[in-house]
């Protein structure tokens, strides 16, 4: 019998069954998280289900991210219903302001290697990067996990995706991101896991794998993830609660297919609009005229993309006139952080609307809408029409300093001219 | 199941919609009641569909459908316009999950010569347990869906997951 993928031997361990591509197993959820968006569903449907207790408060978290400030009565509403809902079983609530869920559960270390944690959420995903078998679900689903503990899976055909070489100066995770989605396609991972491995995971710190998990969704992937390493214990050093269970892949593991991308050969992407996986080398996209920048999201509000944005800003000396620069961090630590070593103050110098942590205007919820016919570009993970809340306008996708460089020149720029 | 038989007119659509296309996220920020949301269905690629859609409306669409947001109104508008069943090339994961927990049938079947407007006829083929059949009237053809997992089979059949686990109170495979 063939060996086993990373996600083969984490769903045999939480189904206790020897789980291979294919199978469909019941599976214990360590963690599950719900939204502000996808909370007051999984209410609905826990009291339509007949649920009494919730089996496991602990194993269950809210993150109020979608609506963050609530921007209408309505949202109002489904923050006070998930508030009382997780009082009256005990589960733990990341209220307005506290930060994106998804970025939450990974600072809090809740995300442990061999792992389990799904979310109602499709970028639930991110996870992966921590060596969690991490996948996205509905609200109907979430109530069911509220009551019994467990999700159905069924076992993923994985597809094993080998970095090699090393991001050069002015290219990053976000543009290896972008050429995996052209490379495979919106669909090309349906149903299927990416495992990613290769020689140059020894380069990329876990910040830089949270952007190739995350955008696994984008492919159709069930989820996507990593093997755990030094960096990942480092990562979780002083953050991780419990003992957790690195999982690695068999060397005789069966995958359905193998694809290497060549880090070395890689330079800044852009995805243009609709489509994640219309995406071009930043040069091919040079001179579009930008009116919005857009700094935030699960896949590029972290730290260090705000410390690459500032840096390309500050080699540039100023934003374009009539750019609108938008930053939301992922997270209040993230804020706090930007605060302490001084980014956010140069951020506002430069004349940016700081907006409450959290998901802000990636899917138009909250935060700042572009008008009509604005081109905004954006470190999210996606661009359809109508994404940020208005059909009229157009956005684009690419990397923290590729974004900065539009917002520099007032039109998509190569950011690799702003060496310093 | 077995008792199954939908008929209607076929509402076609391209690859990868997703659910964002189907249902905007703006919309359900202020309702997540279907009767409410149905009038935005497929506003963003589509506006008229929502004015035309009739009760018994089939949704036909190429691959990887509802991909994107894994948001569960999307399965739910579908159902509250009076659609009950969605073909597809391919759904996205999610999407494929919120429409079985909710009772709307996918059914992930060769859809590339079915036209806008086709009357549609769907039944379970010859034989115990046989998939899905899908004679398009309009053309003469019929294509045969592939099977889905006997866990989606027995969701479907209670109804969706309320239902479903209002009967077992958990999973059963």
């Amino acid at each position: 019998m063939a060996g086993k993928t990373i996600s083969e031997k984490i769903l045999s361990a939480k189904s206790g069954r020897d789980a291979r591509a294919g199978d469909v197993v019941v599976c214990e959820v360590d963690l599950a998280l719900g939204t502000d968006a996808s909370g007051p569903m999984a209410i609905d449907y826990f009291e339509a289900m007949g649920g009494a207790g919730v089996r496991d408060p602990h194993r269950v978290v809210f993150a109020f991210d979608h609506y963050a400030p609530a921007p209408s009565i309505a949202t109002s509403r489904f923050h006070q219903r998930v508030r009382e809902f997780a009082a009256a079983h005990g589960i733990g609530v990341w209220d307005v302001g506290q930060g994106i869920g998804h970025q939450l559960i990974v600072e809090s270390g809740r995300a442990a290697p061999g792992s389990l944690v799904v979310g109602a959420d499709s970028h639930a995903v991110t996870y992966g990067a921590l060596n969690c078998f991490a996948t996205g679900i509905g609200s109907s689903d979430l109530a069911a996990i509220m009551i019994c503990g467990q999700v159905w899976l069924r076992v993923p055909e994985t597809i094993q995706v080998a970095l090699t070489g090393r991001l050069q100066e002015g290219v990053y995770a976000k543009d290896a991101a972008l050429s995996l989605a052209r490379q495979l396609g919106a669909g090309g991972a349906t149903y299927q896991a990416l495992e990613f491995g290769g020689p140059a995971l020894a380069t990329m710190d876990l910040e830089e794998r949270l952007v190739l998990s995350n955008f696994a969704v984008e492919m159709g992937a069930k989820n996507g993830i990593f093997p755990a390493d030094s960096r990942t214990f480092a990562y979780l050093e002083g953050r991780a609660g419990a003992a957790f269970s690195p999982v690695a892949p068999d060397a005789d593991a069966s995958y359905a297919r193998q694809i290497t991308l060549s880090l070395d050969e890689l330079i800044p992407q852009v995805a243009l609009p609709h489509e994640v996986d219309r995406v071009v080398p930043v040069t091919e996209a040079a001179g579009t005229p930008v009116h919005m920048v857009y700094l935030g999201t699960c896949t590029g509000g972290r730290v260090t993309d705000f410390h690459q944005a500032l840096a390309v800003l500050r080699a540039g000396g100023r934003v374009a006139p009539g750019v609108q620069l938008v930053v939301t961090p992922a997270s209040r630590s993230v804020l706090d952080a930007l605060v302490r070593d001084g980014s956010l103050a140069e951020f506002l110098a430069f004349g940016a609307a700081v907006v409450t942590p959290g998901c802000g205007s990636c899917c138009g919820t909250c935060g700042a809408i572009p008008g009509d016919q604005v081109n905004v570009i954006s470190t999210a993970n996606r661009n359809f029409k109508g994404r940020m809340g208005n059909g009229n306008a157009f956005i684009y996708l690419a990397s923290p300093a590729s974004c900065a460089a539009a917002a520099v020149r007032g039109a998509i720029a190569d950011p690799r001219e702003f060496r310093r | 199941m077995t008792a199954l038989r939908l008929e209607g007119r076929a509402r076609v659509f391209g690859d990868d919609v997703n659910t964002d296309y189907i249902i905007a996220s703006r919309r359900k920020r202020e309702s997540l009641d279907p009767v409410v949301l149905r009038q935005y269905l497929f506003e963003e690629i589509d506006p008229r569909f929502a004015r035309s859609v009739e009760p018994g409306d089939l949704i036909v669409a190429g691959r990887n459908f509802g991909c994107g947001s894994a948001m569960e109104v999307a399965a739910t508008v579908v159902l509250g316009a009076g659609i009950r069943a969605v073909l597809a090339a391919s759904f996205s994961r999610t999407y494929f999950r919120n429409a079985v927990n909710n009772g709307l049938l996918p059914i992930p079947c060769d859809t590339s010569r079915i036209g806008e407007g086709d009357h549609l006829v769907i039944e379970p083929g010859a034989g115990e347990g046989s998939p899905l059949a899908i004679r398009d009237v309009t053309t003469g053809e019929t294509v045969i869906a592939a099977a889905l997992p006997d866990i989606m089979v027995d969701i479907l059949a209670a109804g969706g997951l309320v239902p479903y686990f209002r009967l077992h109170g958990g999973f059963r495979v």
